[in-house]
């Protein structure tokens, strides 16, 4: 393991990952990824994997364009040998009452003038892109045939092996158990492998970005929350988009077999990634619901992990006023991995004080002492 | 790499081979997470019920470590296949239907 290094990011997901090889492939070469566990464990590699930029906010529109116009040329971009399985099936939002409607009506025109070709359409016109739906209590749906899913392991193992080409050291099974600040500047990070002497480091920890934070004296407004989700066993393919509305998402991946969850709003706080049955029951439920045809399909395993949500759901970027040389890429609010090529691009800007591609301030931690909270309002 | 490693199915519900896992093995997905996650072995119908001691063994063979000392795979319920719609009938599914 190096002893010293010019940015250390702490995390082995998406973020971190990306971030490690933007930075390299702006000239920082000497990186250092530290992993607790093995690379995409946390909330990477148990997340649904969906990616779309359909959002309520511009600002959260183009960044989320921004990473889809990324990931859709990924596998050339980052040389990756596998098929990272994009699937553009689109996303389809279920809409039930007058109230979201309008909202997502709202949030079309938005969408339409930041060049996002989303759009309003029937019940009717919905089953024809998913004739199995079952049409009942749908007052009208959102379409975008541009959003879709990726495989969560590759995308992340492509950032990996691109960092490790260009010279960065990722440490798997390596913690961060503290961070050393002397003067209001960091100058050491310790691991339970050794210590490594830098003076900046990137919190990309996901859900436990909050503890990273007190490391170095800094509360981060962060509530990581249990999000459960199933996978069916492969079928023919039924159903080509993303389907979603605020009872649960459910999709089927190019292998044929369906991902499903839903986020239940009495969740505790915490970052526990157990199971419960209640879910399995629940889930099946609302989506047979929607969707008869499933009743057959047969639920394979069951899983969770965490979406880490600010108080604004959108993500925190940048610099922290408190520590020199402490940056965070955290509070992704359960769109980390959607927004994961961006967030590298520019984190590493961000960190080699560079202009960003996208002005990023707006994302800034400061925003919630200074009440200007971003409020997302598509969020499901 | 002879032929028969080639042929040798170690999954059988995602179709990998004993070739493929020894190579991911070579490529440093040393841990049975970080094979699973790559290669998918275990993440079919069966969960890994069939292939879960042979790539541990594969694993220890290749690290030289006991296979004893190889961490599991995460046992994830529900311990059977069920159908979704045996599922929603138990939450009342079934009911709200008829209402």
């Amino acid at each position: 393991m190096k002893r010293s290094a010019d940015v250390v990011i702490i995390g082995g997901g998406i973020s971190g990952l990306s971030t490690a090889y933007n930075l390299a492939r702006l000239g920082c070469k000497d990186v250092v990824v530290l992993e607790k566990d093995s690379l995409y464990s946390g909330a990477t590699g148990r997340c649904a994997a969906g990616f779309r930029q359909t959002f309520g906010l511009e600002i959260n529109c183009l960044l989320a364009k921004k990473s889809y116009e990324i990931l859709v040329n990924l596998n050339e971009l980052l040389d990756y040998h596998r098929d990272i399985e994009l699937k553009q099936g689109g996303y389809l939002w279920l809409l039930r009452t007058d109230k979201e409607v309008e909202l997502y009506r709202k949030n079309i025109e938005l969408q339409n003038s930041l060049g996002i070709e989303s759009r309003l359409i029937t019940a009717e016109e919905a089953r024809e892109i998913v004739p199995y739906l079952n049409p009942e209590g749908i007052k009208a749906c959102t379409f975008h045939q541009e959003d879709g899913h990726v495989n969560p392991f590759y995308v992340s193992q492509a950032y990996a092996e691109a960092a490790r080409r260009l010279g960065v050291e990722i440490d798997t099974f390596t913690e961060a158990t503290d961070i050393k600040v002397e003067n209001n500047h960091i100058s050491e990070v310790i691991t339970n492998k050794g210590k490594i002497a830098t003076n900046k480091v990137l919190n990309a920890a996901g859900a436990f970005a909050k503890d990273v934070g007190r490391m170095v004296g800094v509360e981060l407004p962060l509530k990581p929350q249990r999000h459960q989700i199933l996978a069916t066993e492969p079928v023919e393919p039924l159903v080509e988009p993303m389907v979603i509305c605020t009872d649960f998402y459910c999709i089927q991946e190019p292998r044929g077999n369906f991902l499903m969850g839903y986020g239940d709003p009495n969740e505790p706080e915490g970052t526990a990634v157990s199971s419960s049955w209640k879910f399995l029951e629940e889930i099946a439920r609302r989506v047979c619901k929607i969707l008869p045809i499933l009743v057959n399909i047969r639920v394979v395993r069951q899983w969770a992990g965490s979406y880490t949500m600010t108080p604004d759901a959108a993500p925190i970027l940048g610099p922290v006023p408190q520590v020199e040389g402490f940056y965070l890429a955290v509070g992704f609010s359960g769109h980390g991995f959607m927004l994961g090529c961006i967030t590298g691009v520019l984190m590493a800007e961000c960190i080699l004080a560079k202009e960003t591609t996208l002005p990023i301030d707006k994302f800034n931690i400061g925003r919630y002492e200074r009440g200007e909270l971003l409020k997302e309002p598509a969020v499901a | 790499m002879s032929s028969d490693e080639e042929n040798t199915v170690v999954c059988r519900c995602e179709d990998i081979t004993l070739k493929e896992i020894e190579e991911l093995i070579a490529h440093g997905f040393k841990t049975m997470d970080e094979l699973k996650r790559i290669s998918k072995c275990g993440m079919g119908p069966c969960q890994g019920r069939t292939c879960r001691q042979i790539v541990m063994r594969e694993i220890a063979k290749a690290t030289g470590k006991d296979i004893r000392d190889i961490n599991l795979s995460t046992f994830r319920p529900p311990a059977e296949n069920i159908k979704l719609g045996i599922l929603a009938e138990a939450a009342g599914g079934k009911d709200e239907k008829k209402r």
